[in-house]
């Protein structure tokens, strides 16, 4: 860590959706979990799937096609819910529903290109793009996300 | 010596003699001659005087000082209580509580030095004739720090004169071994010398200067006991003296002069030990009991009755009248969590042996063994958690006569039930809903003094405050004895607002117009006042009760008054519920409020307003589809035949019923409630979630908003 920290690299979770991957921090990452059963709760957003249970805490977890407003996808046996954990508050986890969880890499800041965009798809969400063994990674932007859902 | 740790105590106790004080003045001001209560507001006040001094805050110290002086002199005779003194004492409390908040807020007190109010109190004091530095000798309510025996000890000084008032050794009774160790020491040509140490009033570091006094005679002699003890003292459970006995082969006068070497040492009493004989020693024996069962309590045994009425009211760190233990409630908390996970694993445990083939007679008795103890734990652990509400309602008599003097009518509160407990959680948010209720019960509900005696109702109106357990729920009404709600004024007021139509107000029943006081920014009042009708009211007190998972009604007839009831639950964390299935979702529903399951034929079913309801026994209950309400898919329930019979939960809110429909039943469970996390939203009708034996998760459904 110490040498990563060096380097001023930082290590990414590689998830995919379709042929596209995406990267989120590894700072976010509290947990990944294979899928299980999903208790709806009615009435709420609708890129929320409902609650899982995590030993004993409640957390809310959201498909991120949904969200992306991708088409939906049945769930495979790669199907996972990666647990976010955001600043400061332990209670304030969310699960996050993805098509596979493929790996972790390890990025220098060189290697991210920062874009912003306007546009009210997932690329609003996104923060830069990495390269990464010749493919890209697109670097999702987690606090952008999580803020989105607060302003609801 | 760092204070901070000391802060929380700090604030505590300061409250809790606040709280009493408030008490006392009141009684005081009905019955200005009552001794008992003059007695109490001095030693409040010098307490609360001991530990502003203590913890360096010299503002509040000052003022405290100045409100004990004027006690003192009532206490002696020298003054008489008037109403202006009632006054300036009721805002000097006000006073020393804005120290608190301050402390509370910055763990400072402030700038303010309330300085006309110290001079109220000098102008009061100065009507008795007599300097203020009078009540700065050592009082003889500095003996009650001295246990059981101070009852005694009150009495010697009367006997033998002033002198002997400071040996207060005298009183201290001597056990056995101690004895022995003396009368040997004696045979062995040592000395036994008794002291009584007095620090100076001034002192900051009383533990410290006590220590340094310990410190200086080790090696010179052996203390072979000390009150209060070694323990009390370094926690600074004491007051400005305390006392020994010393074994040692040196002269008196060296080892005085060692005492009073340290510094900040007002005076040692000292002289050589005569060893009791034996009659006195079992008289000594039983005060020797008596101390331990009830050290602390009070001298005299009038005042000791008041301290079981208020058993938090004893000196700092003494509260020993009922054997009990400050606790942080974010421990208690965590203990609850706790239970809450042992009662899911139990739970889990349940459902493994149902599900599984193991029929094991000894497994299931074990299983039920474990469900006996968590339940107990879990009961064990709410009744630590509760707090009576005693706590947040002994501020309201206070404040009812501080609005009636503003207001200028006559009133009088009545509350019943204070020994009603509540889980600490709840008891923390109710207090402001309450006080809003009372005062809208004072301010819009109760006429003024003159209109009353025109419709030839006692002049002095009357609130109530009554408070009662009832099932899994308590409830607290607050009641006036006023002018009622004016429904038709409502009507009108919400036309105005546009709130209604004319056309609903029509057809709007008595209690469908009185809940519209619930509406946001809805206020009757003629007259803003400070005191209530600035918009924000009973929408506000709504919310924060239904937030806690109570609810609350009205019931007014004009003319007569208004009732306000106020349901809670009795704990928010875990409950007994109704675990139902609908279309193959599990939901929960609270039992509380559950009155029947009725299976009901679906030509029992007739329409109103196209809206679907049942005739049971006699009443008329809508019917509520849980599947439409829950947004579940029709694909997912099964197609019922017309001939099949439907199973609804009656479930009530106050004096309305509506029947759920259901698909199945599952049973009855001890269910957690958990909170489902900042960003998902909620609706209304979700109160929380479960997780279920089996690891899965179930929502509770809030059944008060369906009825």
């Amino acid at each position: 860590m110490d040498e990563s920290m060096m380097l001023d690299t930082k290590q990414y979770i590689i998830i995919k959706f379709d042929s596209e991957q995406y990267g989120i921090s590894i700072s976010y990452i509290d947990n990944i979990v294979r899928l299980q059963p999903i208790t709806r709760v009615p009435h709420t957003q609708h890129y929320f799937l409902g609650i899982i249970n995590l030993r004993g805490e409640i957390i809310p977890v959201m498909s991120m096609r949904k969200k992306f407003e991708l088409p939906d996808k049945e769930n495979t046996n790669q199907t996972r819910i990666l647990i976010l954990k955001l600043e400061g508050n332990n209670n304030n986890k969310i699960g996050i529903l993805v098509d596979e969880v493929k790996e972790v890499v390890t990025l220098t800041e060189e290697n991210i290109e920062k874009i912003s965009s306007e546009t009210a798809d997932i690329k609003a969400y996104l923060s830069g793009v990495g390269k990464y063994n010749g493919t890209l990674i697109s670097m999702l932007n987690i606090a952008a996300l999580i803020a989105d859902i607060d302003n609801e | 010596m760092d204070l901070s740790q000391y802060l929380d105590i700090f604030v505590e106790e300061t409250k809790e003699h606040l709280n009493n004080l408030n008490d006392q003045v009141l009684i005081l001001e009905a019955e200005p001659e009552n001794i008992d209560t003059v007695n109490e507001i001095f030693r409040a006040a010098h307490s609360l005087k001991g530990m502003a001094g203590t913890m360096g805050f010299k503002r509040m110290q000052r003022l405290t000082h100045n409100m004990e002086n004027v006690f003192s002199e009532v206490r002696n005779g020298k003054l008489n209580v008037n109403a202006d003194m009632v006054d300036i004492v009721f805002k000097c409390l006000d006073a020393i509580e804005g120290y608190l908040n301050h402390i509370m807020e910055s763990a400072d007190e402030g700038t303010e030095d309330n300085d006309e109010l110290i001079e109220l109190l000098e102008g009061a004091l100065a009507q008795s004739g007599t300097a203020p530095a009078a009540s700065d000798e050592p009082e003889p309510v500095t003996v009650d720090k001295m246990g059981g025996s101070a009852a005694e000890a009150s009495e010697a000084p009367a006997a033998s004169g002033a002198d002997d008032a400071k040996k207060k050794y005298k009183s201290i009774p001597i056990a056995d071994f101690e004895k022995n160790a003396m009368v040997e020491a004696k045979e062995k040509g040592l000395h036994v010398y008794a002291s009584t140490v007095y620090i100076q009033e001034s002192c900051l570091l009383k533990s410290a200067r006590a220590f340094l006094v310990f410190k200086n005679l080790e090696g010179k002699g052996d203390i072979i006991k000390s009150v209060p003890s070694v323990q009390d003292i370094e926690d600074e459970r004491f007051d400005l003296d305390f006392s020994m006995f010393i074994i040692t082969d040196k002269s008196i006068d060296e080892i005085k002069h060692l005492i009073e070497n340290v510094s900040e040492i007002e005076e040692a009493v000292i002289e050589e030990y005569d060893v009791p004989d034996t009659v006195t020693e079992t008289v000594a024996e039983e005060a020797h009991e008596e101390e331990h069962a009830a050290k602390g309590s009070a001298p005299a045994a009038k005042v000791e009755k008041k301290d079981e009425k208020h058993p938090a009211h004893t000196k700092p760190g003494k509260p020993v009248v009922n054997r009990s233990v400050r606790v942080d409630i974010e421990k208690l908390d965590d203990l609850m969590n706790l239970v809450s996970e042992l009662i899911i694993a139990k739970n889990g445990l349940v459902a493994v042996a149902g599900d599984s083939a193991i029929q094991d007679q000894s497994f299931n008795e074990q299983i039920e063994y474990v469900e006996r103890v968590t339940t107990n734990l879990h009961e064990s652990v709410m009744k630590v958690r509760m707090v009576p509400i005693e706590s947040v309602v002994n501020r309201f008599p206070r404040m009812i006569r501080d609005l009636s003097k503003k207001l200028n009518k006559e009133m009088e509160l009545i509350m019943t039930g204070e020994d009603t407990e509540l889980d600490r959680t709840v008891i923390d948010e109710i207090g402001d809903p309450l006080m809003h209720m009372l005062r809208n019960a004072a301010d819009h509900g109760l006429e003024s003094t003159i209109d009353r005696l025109k419709l030839g109702k006692p002049q002095v109106g009357t609130i109530r405050l009554d408070a009662y357990q009832d099932g899994n729920n308590v409830t607290i009404e607050v009641s006036d004895d006023g002018a009622g709600v004016d429904v038709e004024k409502i009507k009108r007021k919400a036309v105005e607002k546009g709130n209604i139509t004319e056309e609903q107000a029509e057809y709007m029943s008595d209690k469908e117009a009185i809940d519209l006081l619930f509406m946001p920014a809805f206020s009757t009042a003629e007259k803003i006042s400070d005191v209530s009708g600035r918009g924000v009211g009973l929408d506000v007190v709504k919310n924060k009760i239904e937030g806690l998972g109570g609810d609350v009604e009205v019931k007014s007839k004009l003319g007569e008054g208004t009732t306000f009831i106020v349901r809670l639950p009795l704990t928010l964390a875990i409950i007994q519920a109704l675990m139902v299935d609908v279309c193959g979702e599990k939901y929960a529903l609270p039992l509380n409020s559950i009155v029947t399951v009725e299976e009901i034929m679906p030509e029992d079913i007739k329409y109103v307003h196209t809206k679907e309801v049942i005739n049971l026994r006699g009443s008329v209950i809508p019917l509520v589809r849980l599947n439409e309400v829950l947004d579940i898919e029709a694909s997912e329930c099964e197609e019922e035949s017309e001939d099949q019979s439907l199973v609804a939960v009656i479930v009530k809110k106050g004096d309305k019923q509506a029947g759920l429909v259901i698909s199945n039943l599952l049973g009855q469970q001890e269910i957690v409630i958990k909170p489902l996390g900042k960003y998902i939203r909620v609706p209304k009708m979700i109160s929380g979630a479960t997780i279920l034996g089996n690891g899965e998760v179930a929502l509770i459904i809030d059944s008060n908003t369906l009825v």
